[in-house]
Parts: C-alpha cells; structure tokens; sequence
C-alpha cells in the first residue's frame, strides 16, 4: 500500500501548512514536499484550487518547481482541461495528472490522455456525498450535484482509460473520523484499477482499516499531516506493525 | 575533468525528470538526438517499443559502437529493454541487439496488476552497480519484463508474480526497469554511482 499526503494549494501556496521542525517556509509547496519525502511518503499529489483563470493552468508551473526538487512520483490537479494542457503538466516533470470537473465536463478527456500518454498517468478524482442509499459524484469543490451515482461514474472512467481513482468522502473529509469504509469497498470491488482512499483519516487505524475493510491500494492524508498532529515515519511503523505490506526508508 | 554526459533525446516521453536529477546531483548533462561527443550516455524511454525503435533506427549501429566502446550507458525503463533483441509489445520487434535476451509481457497472475505501478524491492546481485539501493524499495511503471539470455548480466532481482530482472549489468552497459529518478535517495544515489563510475 502507498501512502501519500496531497497539498492543496492556492496561489501559490500551501493551504492549511503548518510549521514543522526544520522547515523554514511551510507555505512552500517545494519545500513541504520536500520534507515529505524525506519523511517517506511514497507519492505525492497536488491540488490547485485556485479559482480557474484563462490560459495555463498554473499547476503546471508548481509541476516544473517541483519536479526540479523532489525525485518520488507526483500527480497534479487543478484546472487541467485539455490534452493540452495534460501533456504541459507531464512534460515539465509530473508523473501523474488528476482529473475532477473537466472529466465530469467532457468524459472524451481521459480516453483522450490516456490513449496519448498511457493509462498510469490519468487519476480521475471523484468527490462522493452519501445521497440516501448511495452517493454521487460531486465537483467545483463539492458545490455541485453531477447526479451521478459514484460507482456507475467510477466504472465509466475505469473503461475511457483511467489508471487509478481519487476516492474523496465529502461526508468524512476534515472529521478525522475515519475513511468512509463502505464508500471505498464499493468502489474497490466495482473497478479494477488501484483506489486511494481519502477524506477522514485521523490515526494510522484509520489507514488499516482502510486497505483491510476498503481494499483501497493507497491512502491519502492531509489535515493530521499538515497539523503537525502525525508524522509519516511514525504512521508507516504502525501500519507495518499492523502487518501491512508497505515501503520502509532507511534513513540515517 | 567532468566527462560529457549525453542524454539521449529520440522523440519519446519526458526527459525532463532525469536531466533534473542529474542536476541535483550537479553533474551536467547535454539531451542531444545523436551520440557526437558522448563519454557518458544515458538512454531513458517512456512509450512503446516499436514505436521508439523508429525512432532509434538510424542510431542502432552507433550505439552498438558505443557499447561496445567500454564508456559508460544507462537504460532506464524501456531503455533497459530497447538493450534487448527483441520485444512483443505490441507485436514483434527488434531491438538494439545489445544485450541478448527477450522483452514480454507479464503473465497474467490472479490479484498482480498490470502494469506493474510502484515501489517495489531489489535483490542485488553480489559485485553489481544496484549494491548501493541496499534493501530500499524502487518505483517500477512498466507491463513488460526483459529476459535476458546469460544470468549473469542480471545485476537485480524482483518479485511482482514472476520472479524478474529488474536490473542488468553487462560490463560499461547498466540498465534499470525502474526509474532511479524518481525512487527517492536510493534512486540518486544510483545514479551518482553512474554518474561518477569510469
């Protein structure tokens, strides 16, 4: 299993850092990953939530800054609407690009990217609200109802091309009271593509249960990370201790 | 006296991740579409192997030469199996014919994924460059498998379903499956072997 601490990110900046131990500018994309990966995170994501202006995308210059500095794979999103600019993200250095509103926009996108730049590069993010029985698929930051039942949305994109799923529970998101369980299970077992599962976690248990119970391939973190409140060294030790299968780093 | 590293530019994938490791490292290195003037060649390779040997074709014999050479070159990823003689991505085709042995597919194995997409452990072979990685992970992306003729250009082991060489040695010629450029301190640290290695 993969654990990987996503960065939100707003001009520019880190949304929601903190000051950890040795790091001079905790609002410094560059340099917070920097510290993650020293820390043994296994991938890193990085969203742009920078309300969407015409032109470039600017993750695509944070891709360049970042790619110069960290050396683990890292996936961008945020304001990536063509093929276009997917093939800019890449080509400065990403190593995956996320896919949210614009695939929900024209679903033609992620066959497009992946036929051009293969499968393992397209993540497609999929925001998910409980609605009665099941949940839906929501964008623009969760402001707005696709209508589309998740796991149906879920194996569409799986079948245009997308190599791995960015499961977000809206309802568990920032509660730190765990993944929603059912949420991921359901669509680990609907798709055939690694899921990483997100929104919720609050404690390395979390993380268990969400690979044991959620079959999901990977975890996401934020909040208990940025904090200060969890560090990565500290959550892998205890997920290998639970008997996980997961990459250790030996660091002097 | 820094030699010339090359690192070689023949119209696939993305470049840019090795150059910025070599960077960092601070050692230079020049992308160039042909072999003038290289003491060092590094060939990386994201994309299909039919497709690349296209646009490999007319430097075949030159890098033949250039192995043969004794001047240090590195595959990485389909780098590593463009070394080969042949490949059956996507049908048959031949490769560099640098390193005997065959390219294909993993077989298909209940609960292994393809493509192989992650960290995943080496087993060095005793006295081969891969030494340094120690027992840390590295990050593979790839669906095909090189195997190669005589074990002893094997340089590391890996397991994903079927027991594969994830890295060969052949004298000057290295060549990894995974990306060292983008397997953390273990990667660099590789690269900085081949980077200063004569």
């Amino acid at each position: 299993m993969r654990l990987i601490p996503c960065l939100d990110i707003r001009d520019g900046r880190v949304v929601k850092g903190t000051n950890f131990v040795g790091i001079r500018d905790a609002g410094d994309p560059v340099e917070l990953a920097r510290f993650y990966d020293t820390e043994g995170a296994d991938e890193l994501v990085f969203l742009d939530i920078t309300a969407s202006h015409e032109g470039r995308p600017a993750v695509i210059d944070l891709a360049e800054k970042v790619a110069r500095e960290v050396f683990i794979p890292f996936t961008v999103g945020g304001g990536l609407q063509t093929v276009e600019d997917i093939r800019a993200a890449l080509l400065v250095g990403a190593d995956k690009v996320s896919l949210n509103s614009a695939a929900v926009a024209r679903p033609e996108l992620v066959r497009e990217s992946a036929e051009m730049f293969g499968a393992q590069c397209v993540v497609v993010a999929i925001d998910a609200k409980q609605c009665g029985e099941s949940w839906n698929a929501f964008v623009h930051g969760g402001r707005k109802d696709t209508g589309r039942d998740v796991i149906e949305w879920a194996q569409e994109v799986v079948k245009l091309g997308a190599g791995e799923i960015l499961l977000t529970s809206m309802d568990g998101d920032g509660t730190r009271a765990g993944y929603d369980l059912d949420l991921t299970r359901a669509v680990s077992e609907a798709v055939d593509v690694p899921v990483i599962a997100s929104g919720g976690a609050g404690h390395a248990g979390h993380m268990v249960d969400a690979v044991r119970e959620g079959r999901a391939d990977a975890v996401l973190l934020a909040g208990i990370l940025h904090d200060g409140v969890a560090r990565i060294s500290d959550l892998k030790s205890e997920m290998a201790a639970a008997g996980l299968r997961i990459r250790s780093t030996n660091r002097s | 006296m820094s030699s010339k590293t090359v690192l070689l530019d023949y119209g696939m994938g993305n470049l840019r991740s090795v150059e910025n490791a070599c960077r960092k490292l601070g050692h230079e290195v020049v992308i160039q579409s042909d072999l003038s003037g290289a003491e060092r060649l590094i060939l990386p390779g994201v994309g299909a192997f039919g497709q690349a040997m296209n646009h490999l074709s007319g430097l075949k014999s030159d890098l033949q030469a250039f192995a043969k050479s004794g001047q240090p070159l590195l595959g990485i990823c389909l780098g590593q199996q463009l070394l080969l003689d042949t490949s059956e991505e996507f049908g048959a085709h031949s490769g560099l014919e640098i390193i005997p042995g065959k390219v294909q597919y993993f077989p298909k194995t209940p609960g292994v994924k393809i493509p192989q997409m992650g960290w995943n452990r080496l087993d060095s072979v005793p006295g081969k460059f891969t030494e340094t990685t120690g027992s840390e992970e590295v990050y593979f992306v790839h669906s095909l498998y090189t195997e190669v003729e005589d074990e002893s250009h094997v340089a590391a082991w890996t397991n994903y379903g079927i027991r594969f060489a994830s890295a060969l040695q052949m004298g000057n010629v290295w060549a990894t499956q995974f990306h060292p450029e983008k397997s953390g301190e273990a990667g660099l640290r590789l690269l900085e072997r081949f980077l200063t290695c004569s």
